[in-house]
């Protein structure tokens, strides 16, 4: 009996935190326009949130190509067809790799200190003291953060990508000898736009959106403790790991069908 | 006539204002009114619900019932926007200081000057040399919040405060952590700027002789009532029991030190076992 009390209980606060959130993101949109108009707050948390995320992306996309490059060239060579090895590294990285990685990335980069930061920000009563000289904390300080995050979401996607693709050209091509010109020419001719490019880009775009919004979210929500913060930087982290890997076999289904 | 009336009513009324957090009770039916262009102050013990009785005014906490009228509106019936235009005229000193811990003391001050005005960055620069002189602080605009002491911090606070010169200021505990130098300088800042201004003032505070000082009238808060109020020259003859604690700091008396707890023997014999 109590555990179904429990259970319903849990089941009441998850739904009400999720209204919270909804309720959250739309006030936070309205604060998107004046973002726009003064960009020097955005620049600032383009910057934050995407260059210093550079590092990881890159080097985690370089690795994650290598490891491709070499698996895959085991695999194909036993059929000769090594030449392939272009497609293969392409069209993984690009359409899921790339994405998906790089969100959970960032969302353990990038996230955990969005939640941090505005987390730390509400327990200092620095948002309570904006919003009594009139400013209100959800466009100063969350809109231009949400804004930055959806734009280097799919930015750092697709440099992930790309690192990955040379990391795998520099194992199989420069390593293990695969023909320089047919896997680059396999690629080019396998790889199409509309159906992989962009299908890519909108996946890290959503992932950018859901990742980011959490983050913000959960800071905000924080309870104004430090043990607040923490839970709130590890939920982010948590929350946002599983809502990438969910929404990714959504849209897997949707786009690749 | 109508200016007559907005020049009687005070700028801030409280009428019968009750609050509750949890079980506890900290405000039960209380009735204040703070004057246009005077000083008023709040005094009261510890954990009281001075600093609450502020963020009422401020619109930041909803009352459980009662009425919070400043400059003639019902803040607690404001919509988002008009809160926000009626926040644009009331300066609030937090008692924590509250400054924005990524800015230096400069942009701090500057921070409601950027966000509501579009003077040009020459006249924000010495609008904010002017509030930070005022608080004896003008050396230190490129330092951070973090490379400040407690009693800086809250000077900083304080000019952010007053930055947009606003019609009202709430002071949370403005001479916490001051020496005796820098709250000379804040008891004369206070007075000025009610003076040259017709700024209307808030004071929370704990230093009671400081405070009632500058004050125009005194209320003093416990256990949820208004225990005591009058001018200064009226509290410091009254002959309340309360009134007396207070202001002659008796440990003794009506006013409980302590928060509210079972008796202290009984507590200790008990052990760990609740
Ligand atoms: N967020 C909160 N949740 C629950 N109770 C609270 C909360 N904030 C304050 N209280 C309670 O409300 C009461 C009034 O708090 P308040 O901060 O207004 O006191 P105060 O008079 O400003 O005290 P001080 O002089 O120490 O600053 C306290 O008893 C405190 O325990
Ligand atoms: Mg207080």
């Amino acid at each position: 009996m109590s555990a179904l009390r429990a259970l319903g209980r849990a089941g009441l606060s998850f739904f009400e935190r999720l209204g919270r959130g909804h309720i959250f993101l739309l006030y936070t949109l309205g604060g998107l326009p004046a973002t726009l108009y003064r960009w020097r707050l955005l620049t600032s948390q383009v910057f934050a949130l995407g260059v210093l995320s550079l590092v990881i992306i890159a080097v985690s996309g370089l690795f994650v190509g290598m490891v491709l490059g070499l698996q895959g060239y085991n695999t194909l060579v036993d059929f000769g067809a090594e030449e392939s090895l272009g497609i293969l590294l392409a069209l993984s990285l690009v359409r899921e790799l790339g994405p998906v990685v790089s969100a959970l990335l960032f969302a353990g980069r990038a996230g955990s200190a969005l939640t941090a930061e505005i987390g730390l920000m509400k327990t200092t009563e620095q948002l309570a003291a904006m919003e009594m000289m009139a400013v209100d904390p959800l466009h100063r300080v969350v809109a231009p953060r949400l804004l930055a995050g959806i734009l280097a979401m799919p930015l750092l996607a697709a440099i992930f990508s790309a690192v990955g693709v040379y990391g795998g050209y520099f194992v199989g091509v420069g390593l293990l000898g695969v023909d320089e010109g047919a896997f680059w020419s396999q690629m080019q001719s396998a790889v199409d736009f509309h159906d992989d490019i962009l299908n890519g880009v909108i996946k890290s775009f959503v992932f950018g959106i859901a990742v980011t919004w959490i983050a913000v979210f959960e800071g905000y929500d924080t309870a104004p403790t430090s043990a607040g913060i923490s839970r709130a930087t590890t939920r982010t982290v948590v929350n946002s790991s599983l809502a990438v890997l969910g929404l990714d076999f959504v849209l897997t289904a949707l786009m690749f069908d | 006539m109508q200016n007559n009336n907005q020049e009687l009513e005070p700028l801030v009324r409280i009428r019968d204002l009750c609050f509750r957090r949890g079980e506890r009770v900290i405000f039960d039916h209380i009735n204040l009114s703070m004057p246009r262009g005077k000083i008023t102050a709040i005094m009261g013990p510890s954990g009281c619900g001075k600093t609450t009785l502020l963020r009422m005014i401020g619109g930041q906490l909803k009352p459980l019932s009662g009425s919070v009228r400043v400059d003639g509106q019902e803040v607690t019936a404001l919509s988002r926007g008009a809160l926000m235009s009626l926040r644009q005229r009331m300066g609030m000193l937090f008692q924590s200081g509250a400054l924005l811990t990524d800015l230096p003391v400069f942009d701090n001050v500057a921070f409601p000057l950027r966000e509501h005005t579009r003077l040009p960055e020459r006249m924000v620069r010495d609008l904010v040399l002017m509030k930070l002189e005022a608080v004896g602080l003008r050396g230190a605009r490129d330092l951070m919040p973090s490379q400040l002491s407690g009693g800086m911090a809250r000077r900083v606070a304080l000019a952010r405060a007053i930055a947009l010169d606003p019609m009202i200021i709430l002071y949370d505990e403005p001479f916490t952590g001051q020496d005796p130098i820098s709250m000379g300088v804040l008891l004369r800042l206070i007075e000025q700027m009610n003076e040259a201004l017709g700024t209307t003032s808030v004071i929370v505070s704990h230093d009671v002789r400081e405070a009632a000082s500058i004050s125009d009238y005194i209320y003093v808060l416990s256990g949820g009532k208004i225990i005591g109020e009058g001018t200064p020259v009226q509290l410091d003859v009254s002959d309340s029991e309360w009134v007396r604690q207070f202001m002659d700091a008796r440990p003794d008396g009506p006013v409980r030190f302590h928060y509210p707890a079972r008796d202290i023997a009984e507590d200790l014999l008990a052990g760990g076992d609740e």
